[in-house]
């Protein structure tokens, strides 16, 4: 039907066609990276395996271990059940929603899934309010500037319309181009009609969310897996994968020499083989702008799961993985990132509305070669002074975005101190979203 | 027979309630400071015993009502 290719974006899918394995998600590159229609998607992985009963779907995928794949790595299974018990205990019948707005601009991995293989995610999101009882189902995105995702998802939806495919009815919702525009409770209050602003919890969107009703909200690429976990069984998921992390998940690589690729591979991949051979003087970002650099060196020795992360102090987060090339400054490109995420604030909470461009402005002077001596030293306690202060996640993911800067990158700040920088390129290479918001309207 | 203890309970801010008057610590400054921008940083553990009538106090005087007590 289109004519339009997310290859056109610079973007490239690959799988690992060696383990003869993956990609479960993506359909293998077509002519035109076109999506398949519903009638190729269910030729290809079989139709809807409804449960017919709220619950049954549950104990599958437990057994199978899926954990979300938006960032935080919940166990799937505890927020099915969680919001199952909360409905039946309250008498209100649930909502689902499909969190495709991920807000890391270095990620693209959602809107690759939703362009590339959209029926796989309505399968899920169907099966996700058949196993908690919901009647009503969202799926949630950032409008696509290139691509127009949302025509798209339409002609996606009005497919199963005509099918018959779908027992929930999906809307389709956008979310506006903000950082925290996927965060839960900010995606509940957008949905409800107000901005995409983070609110303080408790209680549980699990327990009140949507019009007060237990509510799901689930990564789209959770529910793509939940989908083909429904129809092959948790022995299938756990074929790929470690023991403790199973299964694949998408990832999107960025490499010093190229462009985003976007690439499904199995929890536990040496660091090694996605980024190739790493300069060792240079450095690697995990996790994406809320995420934690690495030295090249420690990063080569690590994998793409939490068990092997957490002791660096990293997450696999929603598998962004950068590689930073050799002739940028990092001091800088985080001065960058950090200046983004300070105007990215909802300017709710005061630590964060008020620490934020305390700590822009500060790592700024660092990456211009102006810091003062005790620049270092504000920075690291203004990051300690958000953490843990705001409604949401937003200051603590930048402070550990910060002083992961200032570790991994000690040697360059020493440098920039005595008025030098090592890099031979000023050009920007992490990708910052142009705008930020300036009126309550950019967060609508 | 059982001996009967106080329910353990901790403070908690709301902080986009919260909008740094800083009554909070002046009420209770055994528990509560205020950060360089005015708002509180609150000890979080459990309540210790005998400030219990002072951090109901500053619970009550919060202008915006961004202080709670919880259970721990």
């Amino acid at each position: 039907m289109t004519t339009a290719t997310r290859q056109g974006s610079g973007d490239h899918v690959s799988g690992m066609g060696e383990t003869g394995e993956l990609p479960r998600l993506l359909p293998p590159a077509g002519p035109g990276g076109q999506a398949p229609d519903l009638t190729a998607h269910l030729a290809r992985h079989g139709r809807l395996p409804y449960r017919e009963r709220p619950g049954v779907l549950i104990g599958d995928i437990e057994q199978a271990g899926l954990t979300g794949r938006g960032g935080a790595a919940f166990p799937v299974h505890r927020k099915l059940a969680a919001v199952l018990e909360a409905a039946g205990r309250r008498g209100k019948t649930p909502t689902v929603i499909a969190n495709g707005a991920e807000s890391e601009p270095a990620s693209d991995k959602d809107a690759m899934l939703l362009w590339l293989a959209p029926h796989l995610v309505l399968d899920g999101l169907q099966l996700a309010a058949e196993a908690v009882g919901a009647d009503s189902a969202i799926l949630y995105t950032h409008a696509d500037r290139e691509h127009d995702l949302g025509l798209r998802l339409r002609q996606a939806l009005l497919e199963r319309q005509v099918a018959g495919a779908d027992r929930v009815p999906v809307q389709l919702a956008l979310a506006p181009p903000r950082f925290l525009a996927g965060q839960e409770t900010a995606l509940v209050s957008h949905l409800a009609g107000g901005p995409a602003i983070p609110a303080f919890t408790p209680p549980r969107i699990t327990e009140r969310g949507m019009a007060g009703a237990p509510t799901l909200v689930q990564n789209v690429e959770t529910l793509a897996h939940l989908a083909l976990i429904a129809r092959r069984g948790p022995g299938w998921f756990r074929a790929v994968g470690t023991g403790p992390e199973p299964g694949s998940m998408l990832a999107t690589i960025r490499r010093p020499d190229g462009r985003p690729r976007i690439t499904e591979v199995p929890l536990g991949m040496p660091l090694r083989d996605l980024l190739g051979d790493l300069a060792p003087e240079s450095a690697v970002l995990l996790g994406g702008y809320h995420g934690t650099w690495l030295p090249a060196a420690r990063a080569a020795g690590l994998s793409l799961d939490n068990r092997s992360l957490a002791p660096a102090g990293a997450r696999v987060g929603a598998g962004v993985v950068i590689s930073l090339p050799a002739d940028r400054c990092g001091l800088v490109e985080t001065a960058n990132v950090v200046r983004y995420l300070a105007f990215e604030s909802a300017g709710q909470c005061g630590p964060c509305l008020n620490g934020l461009p305390r700590i822009a402005a500060a790592f700024a002077e660092l990456a211009r070669g102006r810091s003062g001596p005790r620049t270092r030293a504000d920075l690291e306690r203004w990051a300690g002074l958000v953490t843990g202060r705001g409604a949401c996640h937003h200051p603590d993911g930048t402070a550990r975005f910060v002083r992961s800067a200032l570790v991994t990158f000690a040697a360059e700040a020493d440098r920039h101190e005595r008025g030098r920088c090592s890099a031979t390129s000023a050009r920007p290479f992490l990708p910052i979203p142009a705008g930020s918001a300036r009126t309550e309207k950019d967060w609508m | 027979m059982r001996a009967v203890s106080p329910a353990s309970e901790k403070l908690l801010v709301n902080p986009i309630e919260c909008a740094g008057h800083g009554t909070c610590a002046e009420l209770l400054p055994e528990l509560i400071t205020l950060d360089e921008w005015g708002y509180p940083v609150v000890d979080p553990g459990p309540l210790p015993p005998g400030l219990e009538r002072d951090a109901r106090k500053a619970v009550s005087a919060c202008p915006t009502l961004a202080l709670r007590l919880l259970r721990a």
